[in-house]
């Protein structure tokens, strides 16, 4: 059924984890984000593909996938073993490539939602606007379907209300954005493709700020994440409007993560006098949305 | 795959290089080859650095500072804490006849624990100064030369090659020795085929470094 948000979800980040090289990292969470999976096999782009930066990490992966053929023979009945929900983030270069890939899915039961990739920093926009590639996704499959945002727009509350309109269930807030790294002897790019995505503590207060101006313009439900490192950063997204919270470069660095911000994240509710995450979600909204509804 | 915190109990100067010494708590050495992700104090990533020495009760790597999660390790002290995780990934085959091990500059580091394992076999290194080559003292019988003399001129044929050391170098030992175990290096942000930022490209495929290497071998 669509537009059902239920209690809070921990998940990974895509691209964050591997569930297959580490299941039990997969079990603490509530549901597994996939890699993007893309129609054709993908290698991803050439080394060097990672670089740290003072306050975030810079990727530039490239949509390493086995492809969706591959995806679903091999690795989706393995993923299902793991007995979590599924998420498959999919990723193309045009509007009927996404098509295609959710529909591939619909009928595969492991599959509780498609993330839609429409903003991967790493390779080639597809030439469609978002309300085209989510209108045809949600017209290929039955499932949810979530599309992941870019925060690099000069108005992300607006790709969300186009998205809301051409039916994406909810919103994932936020993918990386571009960023450079220079090598400090050679002056050159750190990372062989030049640019790649920034992800960390860098990131942290540009998807707070997401998640706030799209929970206002959409009332959609949200997986908030960028930067998260603690049960303080998840509770902010939730306060802004996240019904679910996902962990990504916080996963390489603390395998244990997710136990630890739920354990962090209980304390900081406690500690704020709120029963349960339910009572702290938008919470940063209330009173501007009851003011709103008196006038 | 196991995550603890410990603590320094000693540091060493090797020329350019520290040795850590932390206490091993409950994580097993693993075999030679393997490594660790080490906190780095103040970074947002930990580093991955192979096992040198496993003394008694204790976990030792030997650490270049390159860089300013290296540097922050080097700059640890006796009782300082940090995270590590490990051991991680695929370490040297141990089923050889006649071992060699090659080691280049920092590459000398997994080797005296691959010496112990392999009951001291014949070791060459190779390092840029002799200021570097004072690790050396780590594998005492090895035979040592300082650039322009290459390490690779030490080699000799009818050995199974187990060798360590910067790409250009294990590239050349792939040359004389085809069969050789070597251990690669790449930038890694978890060490457990999370973040796919460890891939290499030999021969034109990209591996994932941490999962199905450090150490490769091509034949």
């Amino acid at each position: 059924m669509r537009g059902r948000t239920g209690p809070l979800l921990l998940l990974n980040a895509s691209g964050c984890l591997d569930a297959l090289t580490a299941p039990e990292v997969a079990a603490t969470l509530d549901g597994f984000v996939t890699k993007t999976v893309t129609p054709l096999p993908r290698d991803g782009n050439a080394p060097v593909r990672i670089a740290e930066t003072d306050v975030g990490m810079l990727n530039s992966i490239g949509l390493a996938n086995p492809g969706i053929d591959r995806f679903v023979t091999t690795h989706l009945p393995q993923l299902a073993k793991l007995e979590l929900p599924i998420w498959v983030s999919v990723g193309g270069f045009a509007a009927d490539e996404y098509a295609e890939l959710c529909s591939r899915l619909d009928d595969h039961a492991e599959v509780a939602a498609i993330e839609l990739n429409v903003s991967c920093p790493n390779v080639a926009s597809p030439a469609e606007s978002v309300a085209q590639i989510v209108a045809s996704a949600c017209l290929a499959t039955r499932k949810p379907v979530w599309a992941k945002l870019s925060p690099a727009v000069p108005d992300v509350a607006d790709v969300a209300r186009a998205a809301q309109e051409a039916g994406a269930d909810g919103l994932s807030l936020v993918n990386t954005m571009r960023g450079l790294k220079l090598d400090d002897r050679t002056l050159r790019s750190a990372l062989e493709p030049g640019a790649g995505g920034l992800s960390g503590p860098a990131l942290r207060p540009i998807a707070l700020a997401a998640v706030h101006a799209c929970f206002l313009a959409t009332g959609l439900p949200i997986v908030g994440m960028g930067g998260v490192q603690c049960g303080r950063d998840a509770l902010d997204l939730i306060a802004a409007g996240a019904r679910h919270v996902a962990l990504g470069t916080v996963l390489f660095a603390d395998p244990q993560a997710p136990m630890r911000i739920r354990a962090q994240l209980a304390g900081e509710l406690a500690a704020r006098g709120y029963a349960d995450v339910d009572d702290a979600y938008a919470v940063t909204h209330r009173e501007s949305l009851s003011t709103t509804t008196t006038k | 795959m196991r995550r603890e915190r410990r603590h320094v109990v000693a540091t060493e100067k090797l020329g350019p290089y520290t040795m850590l010494h932390v206490d091993r708590g409950g994580l097993d050495p693993g075999v030679p080859g393997q490594f660790f992700m080490l906190e780095a104090p103040g970074r947002l990533l930990p580093r991955p650095m192979s096992l040198c020495l496993a003394p008694r009760g204790e976990l030792a790597f030997l650490i270049d500072p390159i860089g300013p999660g290296t540097r922050a390790l080097c700059r640890l002290e006796r009782g300082d804490a940090l995270t590590i995780l490990g051991p991680l990934g695929n370490g040297f085959r141990l089923d050889v006849e006649r071992p060699l091990l090659v080691g280049g500059g920092i590459g000398v580091a997994p080797l005296p624990y691959l010496a112990e394992a392999l009951e001291h076999p014949r070791v060459v290194l190779g390092f840029r100064s002799d200021w570097h080559a004072q690790a050396a003292a780590l594998l005492p019988r090895a035979e040592v030369c300082v650039e322009p003399r290459l390490v690779t001129e030490l080699i000799e044929p009818g050995y199974d090659v187990l060798a360590c050391g910067p790409e250009p170098m294990l590239e050349a030992v792939r040359g004389q020795a085809p069969a050789a175990q070597l251990a690669w290096e790449a930038p890694m942000a978890c060490g457990f085929g999370a973040c796919y930022g460890c891939a290499i490209e030999i021969e034109g495929v990209l591996k994932r470094l941490c999962v199905e290497g450090p150490v490769l071998c091509f034949s």
